[in-house]
């Protein structure tokens, strides 16, 4: 047993698959009905940190407890305490609403008493009364993943692990499913979410940033912001976007696409805005507005993983 | 753990129930490979294309000739005239037997004569087949030559549990196990292989679910599937090829049941082994082909090499095969089969034991 109040704890955490770390040495602290969200691109660990902690893969080194019981030793007692959410959609397509809800009800045995009033819950959550007996491959994706989600809580696991559970749904939806997190967790519910869209992190108590198996940051939106961007974001309207990244190479800590323009963190003893146009329009471009922004996550993102060399798969 | 199991069966029945196809998927393949095999699989050679060349030109030539002439094994085909003929009758594939009459046959006859055959050896089974025939009828014609001065000896054959030596008789009880095996094999290999591609597996092994339950709540309704199709084929057996059914149903129960346990225990094991459907497939190719093959089903066991006689010793169906013939045919019960009955209870365990200890909850 590890600290009473932390619901998830990690220590050097590690998976290799062959010649490939997916994991990569992972600390993770993680109190009671926290709302973590974990960020990061597409094969950057993600999934594989949260089904290490589900006890569904094994760690290649390091420990991990989750409700107090270590994943490797005591896998049964960490199933009886979580609720997972798979990134892929994972319920009966051909089962209805109402049979998934009975099905996985079961598997936990949720004792029969309460199951009528917890599967009211679950329907009404998911905004699907009425529809209960609805065979739930017509349902709409974003009523798919909300009932996935009641699936997944109906034996009231107090840790919720959520494996990319927006991906693929329309913002409308999204919002909803967020409103959700919200409520489990000021039931007191410890929710561990993994997505890949930045403006989702926002809705975290903190986020954990993690890239190519590492955990980069670690703290509140707000931290975040703050502390790791190392200078001032100023946004530069030019153009070509391209060669102004190059051109900017080495006069400022960071340079980067952001849309249709570009984004640069400025070096407090570098260059600085009307120094920045000059060097650019020494260059042949064309500059346009040039303005301070607050930083958005995906800047520190940015800031964070590679030197703005990565690849923007976020957003 | 009966409330999981119970929630398990649930699902896996109303899955069932909501596949459309499922009833056609499961019973028409079957009816029609049970036609097919009853009235394709055949040993019985009829219609043999012969050829004849004639040298001796003599009564008891065209007596011998007349001989094939009146049965239906043979059907002759050309009546050569020279040596050249019954090459080219052979070659181009006109004959599969040619009989030639040597000049002097006749003469040579209480000397004891010579009569050459050729044969087409390209299917050796049918040439061996014809080759019996064609000595049966040499035989019974130079008894009738030797009149009652000669000494021979005739044969009276009485075949037991088969009297009229049907090969159907034979065939229909294997194809009953042949099929089960297959289907059954192949239902529960792709079974959960489908849960793990789609996703669903993953969630079912995050749940505190126990292995044994799982399997067993995947076991049980390919159990009574496999059961309803012994039943079938065996019904479609007997009321329409005519088997007979001589022994106790319950013999016949027993056995099916220890077959398509240690069959089902096969087909989960092969699924372990999977992580795609694709997988799946090529395993099952892989295992259930050879099963087939070493079961005794057409090429009897005592006849392979010692090492492939080993494998047999593990195949399922080489039991239930003996079960389903002596059942069928035979009308022996448990005080001659208990040791094929206990072989598969065995196999079964074994099989099951291991698909339950490979089932691990876990992705790695």
């Amino acid at each position: 047993m590890s600290g009473e109040s932390k619901a998830i704890v990690a220590q050097g955490l590690s998976k290799r698959f062959q010649s490939f770390l997916a994991v990569d040495n992972l600390d993770l602290e993680i109190a009671k009905g926290e709302v973590v969200g974990f960020i990061g691109p597409n094969g950057a660990g993600k999934s594989t940190t949260l089904r290490m902690l589900c006890g569904l893969l094994r760690p290649s080194s390091g420990k991990a407890h989750v409700a107090g019981y270590d994943v490797e030793k005591d896998p049964e007692a960490v199933r009886e305490h979580i609720g997972y959410m798979s990134q892929k959609f994972s319920l009966y397509n051909d089962l209805t609403v109402r049979e998934n809800l009975r099905f996985f009800g079961g598997i936990y045995r949720v004792p029969k008493k309460e199951f009528a009033g917890r599967m009211n819950f679950a329907v009404s959550m998911a905004g699907l009364e009425g529809r209960e007996d609805m065979l739930v491959h017509t349902l709409a994706g974003g009523w798919k993943q909300r009932l996935a989600l009641g699936c997944a809580i109906l034996h009231r696991p107090p840790i919720l692990f959520l494996d990319e559970p927006t991906s693929g749904v329309e913002p409308e939806a999204r919002r909803r499913f967020w409103d959700l997190i919200h409520d489990l967790a000021s039931d007191g519910v410890t929710i561990l979410v993994s997505t890949h869209y930045m403006d989702e992190a926002e809705y975290c108590n903190r986020i954990a940033l993690i890239n190519r198996g590492r955990l980069v940051a670690m703290g509140s939106p707000g931290e975040l912001r703050l502390r790791d961007l190392g200078g001032k974001l100023v946004e530069i309207a030019c153009s070509p976007l391209g060669a102004a990244v190059n051109a900017l190479a080495g006069s400022v800590i960071e340079a980067a696409i952001f849309g249709d323009r570009l984004h640069a963190v400025l070096d407090p003893n570098g260059p600085d805005g009307e120094e920045i146009r000059k060097l650019l329009e020494e260059k042949g471009m064309n500059v346009g507005a040039i303005r301070m922004v607050s930083p958005s996550l995906e800047d520190v993102f940015v800031r964070l993983v590679s030197g703005g060399k990565e690849e923007r798969v976020l957003s | 753990m009966l409330e999981r199991l119970a929630v398990m069966l649930m699902k896996e029945f109303l899955e069932l129930k909501r596949d459309r196809w499922a009833m056609f998927r499961l019973i028409v393949p079957l009816i029609v490979q049970m036609l097919v095999f009853g009235y394709a699989a055949t040993f019985t050679v009829h219609h043999v294309a012969t050829s004849v060349l004639d040298l001796d030109r003599s009564q008891a030539s065209r007596s011998l000739i007349s001989h094939f002439v009146a049965t239906s094994r043979f059907d002759i085909v050309d009546y050569a005239q020279k040596q050249s003929e019954i090459t080219h009758d052979i070659d181009t594939g006109r004959a599969t037997i040619a009989i030639v009459i040597h000049a002097g046959f006749s003469r040579m006859l209480d000397k004891g004569a010579a009569l050459q055959v050729i044969v087409d050896g390209t299917n050796s089974n049918t040439a061996l087949i014809a080759l019996g025939y064609l000595s049966q009828i040499v035989s019974g014609f130079s008894l009738e030559q030797s009149g009652a001065s000669g000494i021979g000896i005739s044969l009276q054959a009485r075949p037991w549990f088969n009297e009229g030596l049907d090969d159907r008789w034979f065939f229909i009880p294997g194809v009953i196990g042949t099929l089960t095996l297959l289907q059954v094999v192949s239902l529960t290999a792709f079974a959960i292989v489908r849960e793990r591609e789609v996703g669903t597996l993953e969630q079912i092994m995050v749940s505190p679910i126990r292995p044994f339950e799982f399997i067993l709540g995947k076991t049980v309704p390919f159990f009574l599937i496999g059961l309803g199709d012994i039943l079938l084929v065996s019904a479609f057996g007997i009321l329409w090829f005519h088997v007979s059914f001589m022994g106790n149903p319950w013999v016949m129960l027993a056995g099916a049941s220890l077959f398509l346990l240690a069959a089902l225990g096969i087909g989960l094991l092969l699924s372990t082994f999977s992580r795609t459907q694709q997988q799946a497939f090529s395993l099952n190719f892989f295992f259930v082909n050879p099963l087939f093959i070493l079961s005794g089903f057409a090429f009897p066991i005592a006849a392979m090499p010692e090492f492939l006689r080993w494998f047999t010793y593990i195949n399922p169906l080489r039991y239930f095969l003996i079960v389903l013939r002596a059942v069928f045919l035979k009308g022996v019960g448990f005080t001659v089969l208990w040791p094929e009955l206990s072989a598969l209870a065995l196999l079964a365990f074994v099989a099951l034991s291991l698909s339950v200890l490979r089932f691990r909850k876990s992705l790695d």
